[in-house]
């Protein structure tokens, strides 16, 4: 049977890796390569690379990272951060990228999931949703880097972005992002009960219980770890074993 | 010399660079002549499956592919679509023919058990023929990287030779004469995944 997935996610920007609290504050927390050969060697199963440079002439800079990567790491990588068309994506995966976030522009012009399943698989695409609590103390995706309100409702919007052919969902909780308090559980498990394609959890990992919890409570298919791998001593061997006490079916043979 | 197809199709550059680690003489081409005097060729592929023969047929590549393949019988690996263009057809957006090589036809991941999720992501343990070099050295439960919603049905069982558990079971990878095909990315599948390519890089295209 499929094993839950233990996924690190680097925020890439200008060619380093950096990690903030809440989507802001970002400091620098390492060369991307060197952090990706890590994670290979501890045998993450994924890794997801998230590319927050603002700006798109800066772009050359991601697609040397990815290819670096994919020439040294050979496990599967998700790359996102500015994808504005389909030939972005196409880019990306000769660069050596196996599956492609995309955020803002899934939003803006949601038809982009449908063309961008058609062409390249929908087991290829997938949705990141970043939310948080609006002023009216209701959840709303963001986009823009968490910057811009949608209107969205992250579980509503989820199931559009399946029902448009999306083949995963990356939910991140933009008021836990880099907290480490802990995943947003009950967000994750709607999601997860009202889909029928994998959700990635994402944002406040501070423990080793927060992904058992994401696994076992939130019902999601894989976990995300940033600042826990960046600020602590855990690590994917760790979480693996861990997560193999409480049998939890992860990998046996990473 | 190990010739990647190159069809616009995806990861060329990941397959070859696993290759290259394994010490292999890789050219990545849609070059009919390459194809021809290649001595075992790889046919990757990440997308959908009408694309994926489209992309074959506007580069020509089909006839050169039956000469190596079928006719010259080298060892040729298919990756993933590279498999899945093998059979029959697909109904993948729509119904398409593929290439026939393999009595197969595609169809769409439908698991009963709601708790599995489609598309069939991540790391799944495999259940292999043992008396298949092309898995020498490999652990008993050995785990590879799957990434698709769509899988092959064989008309012809002794074509499968692994099988993975998600619900039901899923091809995981087929053998007939010198072809050998994985649903699973040995590129991405780390140690377990450059072992088995090692045994490709060595087969000579029989069992």
């Amino acid at each position: 049977m499929v094993k839950k997935r233990i996924i690190p996610c680097l925020l890439l920007k200008d060619g380093r890796c950096v990690k903030g609290v809440n989507f802001m504050n970002h400091r620098d927390v390492g060369h991307p390569v060197t952090n990706a050969k890590i994670y290979d060697a501890q045998g993450a199963d994924e890794l997801i690379f998230l590319d927050i440079t603002a700006s798109r002439d800066k772009r050359s800079i991601l697609f040397d990272i990815v290819s670096q990567t994919a020439d040294e790491c050979f496990m599967p990588l998700t790359v996102g951060g500015g994808i504005a068309a389909l030939e972005d994506i196409q880019e990306l995966l000769r660069a050596g990228a196996d599956k492609i976030s995309i955020n803002t522009i899934a939003a803006e012009q949601p038809k982009f999931i449908t063309d961008a399943a058609k062409r390249y698989g929908k087991q290829c695409i997938v949705v990141a949703i970043d939310y948080k609590q609006n002023d009216n103390g209701k959840l709303e995706v963001f986009t823009h880097s968490g910057s811009k309100a949608t209107g969205l409702d992250p579980v509503e919007w989820a199931k559009e972005a399946e029902r448009l052919g999306a083949g995963e969902i990356l939910l991140t909780n933009i008021d836990q992002e880099g907290t480490r308090g802990g995943y947003d559980i009950a967000t994750i498990r709607q999601v997860a009960d009202a889909l029928s394609i994998p959700v990635i959890a994402s944002g406040g990992v501070g423990s080793l219980e927060d992904l058992a919890k994401g696994i076992n409570e939130g019902h999601a298919s894989a976990v995300s770890l940033g600042s826990i791998l960046h600020f602590t001593n855990q690590s994917v061997i760790k979480a693996r074993d861990y997560l193999h006490t409480l049998n939890v079916p992860v990998r046996i043979n990473a | 010399m190990l010739v990647i197809i190159d069809y616009d199709m995806g990861n060329v550059r990941s397959v070859s660079k696993a290759f290259e680690l394994l010490n292999a003489e890789v050219v990545i081409s849609h070059r009919p002549t390459d194809i021809l005097q290649a001595s075992r060729i790889v046919l990757p592929g990440v997308g959908a499956f009408a694309d994926g023969m489209k992309h074959l047929k506007e580069r020509n590549l089909i006839e050169p592919l039956e000469q190596a393949v079928i006719k010259d019988q080298k060892p040729f690996l298919g990756i993933c679509l590279g498999m899945q263009l093998l059979a029959q057809g697909s109904e993948e957006f729509g119904k398409h023919q593929g290439l026939g090589w393999i009595d197969a036809q595609v169809k769409p991941l439908k698991i009963a058990d709601n708790d599995l999720k489609v598309p069939h992501v991540g790391w799944n343990e495999i259940k292999y023929n043992e008396s298949c070099s092309l898995f020498n050295g490999l652990k008993t439960r050995s785990e590879f990287y799957f990434v698709h919603s769509y899988h092959m049905i064989c008309q012809s069982p002794k074509d499968i030779v692994a099988t993975t558990d998600y619900g039901i079971q899923i091809t995981a990878a087929i053998l007939q004469d010198n072809i050998f095909a994985t649903q699973f990315h040995p590129e991405k599948s780390q140690t377990s995944g450059l072992r088995l390519l090692t045994n490709f890089v060595n087969w000579n295209g029989h069992g």
